[in-house]
């Protein structure tokens, strides 16, 4: 117990970076994965070429490519960024590509009938993905939506290889300094991560109830 | 609604043809429907009569020649043809309410958003249209409550909630039980007779008969006959007609 007492302050700052990085990078990857969702299904093929572009190169690109890219890359065309925004924007970028994949599964899965009577109604594209069909196939995409978050969360960890303080970068560091508490210092890492998935899957288990029971 | 054109007919197809790869599903077909006319459309599955209905909202697009509402033609894409279709009504044979949405959100959805009306204003006129129909006490329950004839009432309000100029039906009574047909086709019979403007594929002959100014018997992508109902269904002039029409009447 002292072990934690003693190291509570770099437990704790660490918790707070893996918990930023997801939440910011969450957000960044359920905005933009949505919108390039909405753009696969478009009636407009530029912006279903563009996102399919997107979703492919993304997809089969390792993350820490990813990260790689934009914290060393991106400068030399003279766009500098800090670690811990870059870490976030390889995070969300990446990440977005699947949930887009998921959320358009989602939008496939609702029949084409309800599009139709939208469109029928005089409802816009825009209007009708909005109104109709996206609340729709937000229900059957909780839980792979679930599962992409989750393992964003997990993916948070490559942060640790460009200088990003996040939970997994106190294995070296504490490990180091203290030769002997291997087995503690797993532990606190590995709660820090449970902290963060535990609650989320019994959130995302409420929100599919919730939903399910609306239909 | 005033309108500039009254002579002319509110919907007029010339020289339409829409393939599906090899298929020449519609073929050369001219069609005016004059306001307030009542046109049932009838012929073998897969003549093409619900393309047929479906091209005059653009739901399905034509590779040749002009489709016309209320002398507009029909705009390719965008929020123009967004906005022709909010002035077509369309039932549908599988209801295609949304499941998301309690009976009374299905009606008020395309008023609020579409023609900007006020949520109260749009609320008080769904539940005087839902009362029409007589499903006012279903308003706050979702479509997956209801039954077959329920939803395909409600779907019937949620078109005239547009206050549409023309409503198409296609095989709106066919996914029914035999109980809930008259229902719908009560509905629909009392909505000919305040004067709406409609296209309906169905084979129910006593509605045609009842409700119909004309008979259109389609065939093979064609408009084979074209009569009122009365003289379509005792002197059929073409043989394939009268073929269809010997086959529907045995059962
Ligand atoms: N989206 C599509 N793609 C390819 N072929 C289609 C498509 N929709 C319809 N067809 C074909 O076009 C033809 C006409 O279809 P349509 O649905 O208009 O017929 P219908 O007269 O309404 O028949 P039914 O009485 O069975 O509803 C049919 O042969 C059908 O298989
Ligand atoms: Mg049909």
């Amino acid at each position: 117990m002292q072990f934690y007492v003693d190291n509570f302050g770099l437990f704790r700052d660490a918790f707070l970076t893996t918990l930023s990085l997801s939440l910011l990078g969450g957000l960044l990857a359920l905005v933009l994965g949505t919108l390039l969702a909405a753009f696969r299904v478009s009636p407009i093929t530029p912006l279903r070429g563009l996102a399919t572009f997107y979703v492919e190169t993304f997809r089969n690109t390792p993350l820490t490519v990813v990260f790689f890219f934009i914290i060393f890359g991106l400068p030399q065309i003279d766009f500098v960024i800090g670690f811990f925004p870059g870490a976030v924007l390889a995070i969300g970028l990446y990440t977005a590509a699947f949930v887009c994949e998921a959320v358009r599964s989602g939008i496939n899965a609702v029949a084409s009938g309800q599009a139709e009577a939208a469109r029928a109604l005089g409802l816009t594209f825009g209007q009708s993905l909005r109104e109709v069909v996206l609340p729709q196939a937000f229900r059957t995409v909780v839980p792979p939506l679930g599962n992409v978050l989750l393992a964003m969360v997990k993916n948070t960890s490559i942060a640790a290889g460009f200088a990003v303080s996040e939970l997994s970068s106190l294995l070296p560091r504490l490990v180091n300094a203290n030769a002997g508490e291997l087995v503690l210092v797993l532990i606190g890492v590995v709660v820090g991560y449970m902290l963060i998935t535990v609650p989320s899957a019994f959130a995302l288990h409420r929100v599919e109830r919730r939903v399910a029971i609306l239909r | 609604m005033t309108s500039r054109s009254n002579g002319d007919p509110l919907v007029r197809l010339s020289g339409v043809n829409k393939w599906f790869g090899e298929l020449h599903v519609l073929q050369d077909i001219d069609l005016s429907i004059d306001r307030g006319e009542v046109v049932v459309v009838i012929g073998p599955s897969g003549s093409g009569k619900s393309t047929l209905c479906r091209a005059i909202n653009r739901l399905e697009a034509i590779e040749q020649g002009e489709i016309t509402i209320d002398g507009q033609r029909l705009p390719e894409e965008g929020k123009e043809l967004a906005r022709l279709r909010s002035d077509v009504g369309m039932v549908f044979q599988s209801f295609n309410l949304f499941a998301h949405k309690t009976i009374l959100e299905n009606v008020t959805l395309g008023p609020i958003k579409v023609r900007r009306q006020s949520k109260a204003d749009a609320e008080k006129r769904a539940r005087e249209l839902l009362e029409r129909v007589g499903v006012a006490a279903q308003a706050d329950k979702y479509p997956a409550q209801l039954s077959g004839g329920q939803q395909q009432r409600v779907a019937i309000a949620r078109a005239l909630a547009m206050d549409p100029k023309v409503m198409l039906f296609d095989e709106p009574t066919s996914a029914l039980d035999p109980e809930m047909i008259n229902e719908v086709l009560d509905v629909m019979t009392s909505l000919a007779r305040d004067g709406m403007t409609m296209v309906v594929v169905t084979h129910e002959m006593g509605f045609a008969r009842r409700a119909a100014n004309r008979v259109v018997f389609m065939d093979g992508g064609r408009i084979v006959e074209s009569a009122d109902p009365e003289t379509f269904f005792t002197t059929p002039q073409s043989a394939r007609a009268k073929d269809f029409l010997s086959k529907i009447l045995e059962h």
